[in-house]
């Protein structure tokens, strides 16, 4: 039995390594345990857009606003370790209807205090000079940011590392210690380790780590594909993306699905992303797929189409059927907690979820109630999800 | 169906993709066997890399002065050409394959124009078959077939060195190509450096094209092969070529320097000199050993190859780590890979030369076309050209101190300007020990050339010290799912099925 601490978390992706930093925040102490390296999984293949613009009202706003709070406060010191940049988002609508949705849109998430702007065809183009001459109007979001996420998990790692956490790489959770119905530690092939709170931060891999605890977390994967593009002289200048992307979001359709997000890296390389298929975990390249980001792309950005794609890669996210993620204690299995499920916007929304699970896991009340994200809303394991989200892995 | 038009399809029963040694050959053998085969393969005329020659529209009837095993190429070229004149080859140069797919029909191979193909080299539009020109205008185009042969061949492996970013410092491969290819030398003064008997010819062939070598540094000794003098005697014609190479550098009185390397390339804008220093066995300098040599244009690094692995790997071929560290695809006496239809042959199996290359591409080639077993003659030639690559392998290794060379802020990954120590860091402090990690945490890889050149560096860095890179870790490094790079319009108008 290696020696036992107050928190154990299963997952070094950004989830895992933002509630570690938080937790060791709190003057917990903390063992992080990962079956690979530091940010292997999907915190690997991703983009780092923190948007404020595509979310739908409720839960998941409030997480948004909570979150960007933490990103510009408790880690604003170390904004450049994972080169955080305030770009800003546009949203832009080529046809009439679309247009209109955008602008009822706006007007709701004015309400709610969203910082967003009306662009009519000129602002739009002062904005971004190359858009397409279709292109009618858009709006803008200056709260939207970005960070390089592989850098947010990696560096939250080795600060929660030096602040006491300790870090085992290539190593899996096989099992779970139990005494009674409670979870007191994890089993992996390099012992047994206990812990007050074990907590579930392993993204796609959630749902199978609850299944071991007996207890019924349904995230599933949604594939995405993102295309890179040879480095250019700065030629897109926001996050730019159509109005369409935010119906995608929310969507249960299990078809392909894209709308691209463009928008320029500090290497000059132009970022275009992202599909949403549910097709399991199906790692073969999809040419419906970049041929659906590439048309999308051309049709925001006509340059683009000279323009070389040198690489493109992809990743699963892990969300849940309700499209919200499972954030708090597992009542089914008392000790047992998780963070997961944060399907297209866990780099976002890690800063938030790491700090108000330390609040909870530390005993105090979290600055935001977590409850619409209480993992017991997917009942017990005897009254398993619908079949019908199955068939997305077909 | 009319072959090489934009957006076309093209069926056969075998596709080859590359016309070097191995490529040619498996063609010729496939076609010879009855099979309708289609090559694709980047360079504007056949040949690769090793028969590269002058574009056949300026200097029609190449003498083949320069070059190695010309007899075997003029057979093949001669056996292609006939293939094609009779159908049974459709040759599409000056394409590069992008994309390959696995599907029930067998394979598809999407491609694109290739990036760097001089004007002049451009095959005309309505040459007869048996000129060096292709099946009509080269455009982007699929390519469908029921089997599939790899020969894409492999590229100069570099290491880094301080200053190794400056103009004039070039793949000794890639004066080779320059001189093939255009029949000039991209300088008048040469320093050629790293390990292994391709070296000789990249000097000779400075040398006899009016270039002077200022010297020839070889961080190996001429001791290293002494465990291996019988695989060496196995190839008598090595022997041969050895003693052809020691003659030019005796008539051109080149210098050859074993246990010698180049620290540092000197110069303002570009490079005009390098410093040298002599190395023990493990490749440590010897301190008091260093020297200079001034006046230097062109500076050429070759240790060892690199296998272009992108194609198999993308098609989920096994593969395994070679003598010399390269990770190479494994593949069974018939050049089968662990995919059932995909044959593999050339560098793509393990760097072993030209000769070797012909004789996996004829076998390879004739498998493909009718599965026939391995021709016994031809097994045990290539078993006597493997257990020769091996002993050079071992004679000629990476030196395991190499990574002692750096200093902190020695560039490393050229594109994207991540030096050493930023390597370093990321590896001690993010814990960034293969090259996936490293790419996303320091961009080493991400730039134009997708960690080709500077690939096997990083993971070795990431490795540690004195370790060389895992198959995994160079296994993801060349996990490069564009092949080669594709305008985005041209992928908004693939064809899919869906
Ligand atoms: C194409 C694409 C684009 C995206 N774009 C954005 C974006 O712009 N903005 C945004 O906010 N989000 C984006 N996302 C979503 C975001 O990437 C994910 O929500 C986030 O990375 C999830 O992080 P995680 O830590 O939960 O999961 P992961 O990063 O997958 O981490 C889980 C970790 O658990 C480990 N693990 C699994 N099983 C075990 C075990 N048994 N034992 C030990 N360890 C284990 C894994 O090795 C892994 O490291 C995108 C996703 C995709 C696919
Ligand atoms: C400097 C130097 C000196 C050498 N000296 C000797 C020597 O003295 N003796 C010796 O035996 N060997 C020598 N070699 C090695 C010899 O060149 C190789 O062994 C031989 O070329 C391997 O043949 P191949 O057919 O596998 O590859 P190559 O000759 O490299 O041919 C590969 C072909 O595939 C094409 N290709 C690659 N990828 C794609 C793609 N995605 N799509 C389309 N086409 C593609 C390339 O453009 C190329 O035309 C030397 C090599 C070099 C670089």
């Amino acid at each position: 039995m290696n020696a036992s601490s107050d928190v154990l978390v299963i997952g070094a992706g950004v989830i895992g390594a933002a509630t570690a930093y938080f937790a060791a925040q709190q003057g917990l102490t903390v063992t992080v345990l990962d079956k690979g390296l530091p940010a292997s999984g999907t915190s690997s293949a991703c983009e780092g857009n923190i948007l404020v613009s595509d979310k739908e009202l409720g839960p998941e706003l409030e997480l948004t606003r909570y979150s960007l709070a933490v990103w510009h406060g408790d880690l604003s010191e170390h904004k450049k370790l994972w080169e955080f940049e305030s770009k800003g988002g546009i949203i832009v609508a080529s046809r009439e209807s679309s247009l209109a949705s955008l602008h009822r849109v706006m007007t709701v998430q004015t309400g709610y205090g969203v910082a967003v702007e009306e662009l009519d065809r000129d602002a739009l183009r002062e904005a971004e000079p190359h858009i397409s001459p279709e292109a009618l109007g858009g709006a803008s979001y200056r709260e939207d940011c970005q960070v390089q996420p592989m850098l947010v998990a990696a560096h939250l790692v080795r600060l929660a590392t030096e602040a006491g956490v300790r870090f085992l790489a290539e190593t899996p959770v096989t099992g779970f210690l139990r005494s009674g119905d409670r979870v007191t530690g994890v089993r992996t092939p390099r012992g047994d380790f206990a812990a007050g709170a074990v907590v579930n931060c392993t993204g796609t891999w959630a749902g199978e780590l609850a299944a071991l605890a007996g207890v019924n977390v349904p995230v599933l994967p949604r594939r995405g594909f993102v295309m890179v593009t040879e480095p250019l002289p700065p030629m897109v200048h926001h996050k730019v993306y159509a109005a369409e992307y935010i119906d995608n979001v929310g969507s249960s359709d299990a078809g392909l699905q894209g709308s691209p997000v463009v928008e320029s890296t500090p290497g000059g390389n132009i970022l275009i992303g992202s599909t949403r298929e549910r097709v399991g975990f199906d790692r073969s390249v999809s040419t419906s797929a970049l041929r659906l980001l590439a048309r999308n792309a051309t049709a925001l950005f006509p340059f683009l189409e000279d323009v070389k794609a040198i690489r493109h890669y992809h990743g699963f996210r892990p969300y849940c059927p309700d499209h919200l993620p499972v954030i708090g204690h597992d009542d089914r299995a008392p000790g047992l907690w998780h963070a997961a499920g944060h399907e297209g916007a866990g780099i976002g929304l890690s800063a938030g979820t790491g700090k108000l699970l330390a609040q909870a896991i530390g005993g105090q009340s979290p600055d935001l109630d977590l409850s619409p994200f209480a993992p017991a809303r997917f009942g017990s394991p005897a009254d398993p999800t619908p079949a019908h989200h199955e068939e997305a892995t077909a | 169906m009319s072959p090489g038009k934009v957006g076309s399809i093209m069926k056969a029963d075998v596709a080859v993709v590359g016309a070097g040694p191995a490529g040619l050959a498996a063609a010729v053998a496939a076609a010879e066997a009855g099979a309708l085969v289609a090559v694709v393969d980047a360079g504007a005329q056949p040949g690769g890399q090793f028969w590269r020659h002058r574009p056949e529209t300026v200097v029609p009837e190449p003498d083949g002065s320069g070059h190695h095993g010309w007899r075997s190429y003029v057979d093949l070229r001669a056996r292609f050409d006939a293939a094609r004149r009779r159908g049974q080859i459709i040759y599409l140069p000056g394409l590069q394959v992008w994309m390959p797919e696995k599907n029930d029909a067998g394979f598809t191979l999407h491609t694109t124009p290739a990036v760097a193909r001089a004007r002049s080299e451009d095959a005309a539009t309505n040459d007869p078959a048996g000129s060096g020109a292709g099946n009509g205008p080269a455009g982007s185009g699929t390519v469908v077939a029921r089997r599939l042969v790899l020969c894409p061949g492999g590229y100069d492996r570099q290491l880094p060195v301080p200053g190794w970013e400056l103009p004039g410092v070039m793949a000794a491969g890639g004066i080779q190509a320059f001189l093939k290819g255009n029949g000039t030398l991209p300088g008048r003064r040469f320093v050629v450096a790293g390990t292994g008997p391709f070296l000789l010819p990249v000097a000779a062939g400075i040398a006899e094209a009016g270039g002077q070598v200022l010297a020839v540094l070889e961080s190996s000794s001429p001791a290293a092969w002494l465990p291996h003098l019988r695989a060496a005697a196995g190839v008598p014609e090595k022997a041969l070529e050895g003693a052809e190479y020691a003659a030019v550098f005796a008539r051109h009185r080149i210098p050859y320097r074993t246990r010698s390397i180049v620290t540092e390339i000197l110069g303002q804008d570009r490079a005009s000199g390098v410093r040298t220093a002599k190395v023990d066995a493990d490749g440590r300098v010897r301190p008091g050993t260093e020297g200079v040599y001034d006046d230097v244009d062109v500076v050429g690094f070759g240790w060892g190859f690199t296998p272009q692995m992108e194609l198999p790997v993308a098609l989920g071929a096994d593969t395994r780590l070679d003598a010399d560290g390269s990770l190479v695809g494994i593949v069974d006496e018939r050049q089968e890979s662990s995919i059932p239809g995909l044959f593999l042959a050339g560098e793509v199996t393990g760097v072993g030369g030209a000769s070797l290359a012909v004789i996996e591409g004829l076998t390879a080639g004739a498998a493909a076309a009718r599965e026939r077993a391995a021709d016994k003659a031809d097994a045990s030639r290539a078993t006597r050209h493997r257990r020769f690559a091996e002993a050079m392998h071992h004679a000629h290794p990476v030196p395991a101190a190499w990574q002692e060379w750096l200093t902190p802020d020695t560039t490393v990954c050229r594109c994207e300007e991540v030096t050493a120590s930023q390597i370093t860091e990321a590896r001690d402090t993010l814990g960034a020990r293969d090259s996936r990690s490293l790419k996303s945490f320091t961009r080493a890889g991400m730039g134009w050339c997708q960690g080709r050149v500077c690939g096997f560096a990083a993971g070795c860095l990431a490795a540690g010290q004195r370790v060389s890179a895992s198959a995994q870790s160079l296994s993801d490094a060349a996990k490069r799912p564009l092949g080669a790079p594709v305008s985005i319009g041209e992928l908004a108008s693939l064809e899919t099925d869906s």
